[in-house]
């Protein structure tokens, strides 16, 4: 294995570019060595103004994803001998607007999260001193969408996003649905009337790559899908079933 | 006036490619999968044109078949034939994706929800081809 590998970075300075730029720097080659720890190379060692966002390193945090060769990743679990001999490209998050080399601006994620409700709704809560009991059964019916970690990566991946900026877009509605699915939650009806719309699941025409690049097995294609299954029937229902018997 | 306490960073935005499905291979997938859709209404067309044919009698079936047998249609059909198998298989496919079923607690596995949908597609075509080919 050669002992030093390319590495094309993009650089924008938002007072000084018009468009953003490629870089290249060379960094060493180690086999224990993630892209993140390449970019940390690059700012302690070769150029200190680099930005880019990073905290826990270890899939966890969510903060570093970025386009790696074209692929959106997370940079602190994606190797760089999986790319040798390089060069490597290391691109900010696509489908956001970038606010300085690989830093994204992610408010409107934030905006579409909160809209979708993500937490626990009840209609009644229990005293303080009640607990709410779940099986492990109830647990296992959401947990695999509880396991979102908000890095973004689906939004980049998501080609429906890039096009339509109003859509809700994978992680939303996949969050959404894990506390439909949560048995201490009573808000699914709330839910279904924010995100069963044209810019909500059915916007999603299920590409599918929001499932490929998602680092924590989410499957928020999946999510999406399974949500407009329950919207039709729900939507069924109202035909069917008697004004407030859902 | 912009409020000049407010963060307004500017920021680069990218556009999208008018021909972004081009790049990858799994997005070209997705665009023919999509597009299959207008083979699949063709070939709804076509049979509703044959059950006309076969109501208005043996010359008027002869004359549609006839007119089946020219290259361009004979053309057409064989990437019609391509595409509503590429269709179907594909909805096959993404079946279990969209079906959360849960027997005792535990989802059944993706092959469980698309299996059933191979077993009947065969069923219901070796039916029909029984029909057809028995003399």
């Amino acid at each position: 294995m050669a002992n030093r590998i390319t590495l094309e970075v993009t650089r924008y300075h938002p007072a000084h570019d018009e468009k953003p730029r490629l870089e290249a720097y060379e960094v060493p080659l180690r086999k224990e060595w993630v892209v993140l720890d390449a970019l940390n190379y690059i700012k302690d060692h070769l150029d200190g103004s680099l930005s880019f966002r990073w905290s826990c390193r270890m899939g966890v945090c969510g903060s570093c994803g970025m386009t790696v060769n074209g692929v959106p990743k997370l940079t602190c679990a994606t190797f760089l001998s999986d790319y040798a001999p390089g060069p490597v490209r290391v691109e900010p998050m696509k489908n956001f607007p970038v606010l300085r080399d690989l830093i994204v601006d992610t408010s409107d994620f934030l905006l579409k999260l909160a809209k979708s409700k993500p937490w626990i709704i009840r209609k009644v809560e229990k005293p303080l001193d009640e607990e709410y009991f779940q099986t492990p059964t109830q647990l296992d019916a959401y947990k695999q969408f509880s396991m979102c970690i908000n890095c973004m990566l689906c939004y980049a991946a998501c080609q429906v996003y890039g096009l339509d900026p109003l859509f809700s877009g994978p992680a939303a509605i996949a969050l959404a649905q894990r506390y439909n699915l949560d048995s201490r939650d009573q808000g699914a009806g709330e839910r279904l009337d924010i995100l069963s719309h044209h810019e909500g699941i059915w916007g999603c025409t299920f590409v599918g790559e929001c499932t490929k690049v998602c680092p924590n097995n989410v499957d928020p294609a999946g999510a999406i899908q399974q949500y407009k299954l329950t919207a039709t029937m729900e939507w069924v229902k109202s035909f069917v079933l008697p004004r407030g018997a859902k | 006036m912009i409020n000049p306490t407010e963060y307004l960073p500017k920021s680069y935005h990218t556009r999208i490619s008018t021909y972004w499905w081009l790049t990858r291979w799994a997005y070209l997938k997705f665009i023919l999968r999509e597009a299959s859709s207008v083979f699949v209404a063709w070939i709804v067309v076509l049979t509703l044109l044959q059950i006309r044919a076969l109501t208005d009698g043996p010359a008027e079936y002869a004359e549609l078949q006839k007119w089946l047998q020219s290259p361009l249609l004979l053309a057409l059909n064989a990437v019609s034939f391509f595409f509503v198998v590429f269709h179907a298989v594909t909805w096959f496919n993404l079946a279990p994706k969209a079906m959360a079923i849960r027997v005792r607690g535990k989802r059944l596995p993706g092959l469980a929800i698309a299996a059933p949908n191979y077993v009947a597609w065969a069923a219901i075509s070796a039916a029909v081809a029984w029909i057809l080919l028995r003399g």
